[in-house]
């Protein structure tokens, strides 16, 4: 047997103002049918006002592992966060 | 790094209760052990549609049909949840359902059991689906990400299920007399076929020590057995539904029921492909997938004609 499908990941958005979040994969033989699969397999309770699906092929991911360089600012910037800086006591909001 | 060191980078991560993710370096064993487990389990929930759909065309009124139709249906997204979940460890969905028609792959062996009367959709729905929710329960904390996500997933279309199937026993147990012996008939059939549902005792169990240690079992099959045995003699109580253990009674010291011997014979009968259905439900399944070849054979066609019009383009 060999594989004639494409594989898919879907995103849903289970209601406006939220951010699409990934549900998982499916395989499709083109976008229009991705959607439509998706529709049954991932929201037959409502669950979604939306549904992206893209291609797992043309995702581009980092990996934890090997690029630790990618996040390292995080730790050495410290003054990228709020919590760095300390506010007079009086002050009760800023 | 090289092999050790990776190892145990990895018991480290799942030591804290970190998911271990598709693209994590992970032991052989690990893999080859999701596999099999995953694949098992997405192969026993469109295996598991057979007996049921086989009393989609004589429910007993629209409403009970509507509802079976979605349970049924429900069971097979819970499929594809896992065949996809199963697929980030490399293995393609076509080798999955090879190994299910040449008999490499089992599926749980509850669906060798026929569905004789329409209590039987009831029995399957309340003690099957419970049984397995036990289970995907616990699996919800598998150290793999993707088959705990499936898990979460198919957890939250679970309660419906065994709601379905315990109104249906309920219905039964309020009307005549032959209705209550129907109900009555199915639980004493499928009652220790569920039990034997969570394997085998964990004495007789070999891989659990490993499973446990990498976090893809959480509980053991005999712990998961009890919390279902205690939980269901309450509900089989409230409705007058005799659980067929001469020795099943509350043992105030252990907190727990106690209950009889299982007859791991019919087990092993059941899981070497002896059970009532086992050939029925394999053949079926090939020849439903065979029936289907049409339908991915124009999918080729239509796919191929595509591309070389963009080509063209
Ligand atoms: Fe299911
Ligand atoms: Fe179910």
């Amino acid at each position: 047997m060999t594989s004639h499908t494409q594989l898919y990941e879907i995103f849903i958005r289970s209601q406006r103002g939220l951010d699409h979040k990934h549900v998982g994969s499916l395989h499709a033989d083109d976008a229009e049918q991705a959607l439509q699969y998706a529709r049954d397999v991932y929201t037959r309770r409502s669950e979604g006002v939306s549904i992206w699906a893209v291609k797992s092929s043309d995702i581009a991911a980092s990996q934890e592992s090997d690029c630790g360089s990618f996040y390292d600012p995080l730790d050495d910037k410290p003054y990228r966060h709020a919590s760095h800086y300390d506010l007079p006591d009086e002050v009760k909001s800023l | 790094m090289d092999q050790a060191e990776e190892e145990k980078v990895f018991q480290e991560r799942v030591d804290a209760e970190e998911k271990i993710e598709p693209k994590d370096w992970m032991p052989d064993k690990y893999r080859k052990t999701l596999i099999r487990q995953i694949s098992q389990h997405a192969h026993s929930e469109v295996i598991g549609m057979q007996p049921e759909g086989n009393w989609l065309t004589r429910a007993p009124t629209l409403h009970r049909k509507a509802v079976l139709l979605a349970k049924v249906q429900d069971e097979g997204g819970h499929g594809l949840y896992l065949y996809s979940a199963a697929e980030t460890m490399g293995v393609s969905r076509e080798e999955m359902i090879d190994d299910l028609h040449e008999e490499r792959a089992k599926y749980a062996s509850i669906f060798n059991y026929p569905t004789l009367t329409w209590s039987d959709i009831g029995a399957i729905g309340w003690l099957v689906d419970s049984a397995a929710i036990v289970n995907q329960i616990s699996l919800q904390r598998t150290s793999y990400g993707p088959y705990a996500r499936a898990m979460v997933r198919i957890c939250k279309e679970e309660s419906f299920h065994q709601r379905q199937g315990y109104n249906i026993m309920m219905t039964l147990m309020r009307g005549s007399d032959e209705q209550k012996a129907m109900a009555q008939d199915s639980v004493d059939r499928f009652w220790w076929p569920v039990l034997m549902m969570f394997g085998p005792h964990d004495s007789d169990s070999v891989h659990s020590a490993q499973n446990m240690k990498w976090k893809i079992k959480r509980q053991s099959n005999d712990d998961l057995r009890q919390k279902f045995i205690d939980q269901t003699v309450e509900q089989a109580n409230a409705i007058g539904i005799t659980l067929p253990d001469p020795d099943l009674k509350w043992n105030e010291e252990r907190g727990h029921y106690d209950f009889g011997e299982i007859d791991w014979e019919e087990f092993r009968r059941s899981m070497s492909g002896g059970g009532p259905c086992s050939r029925l439900r394999l053949a079926h399944h090939r020849q439903v997938h065979e029936e289907g070849e049409w339908v991915r054979e124009a999918m080729r066609v239509y796919e191929n004609k595509k591309r070389s019009n963009q080509e063209a383009a």
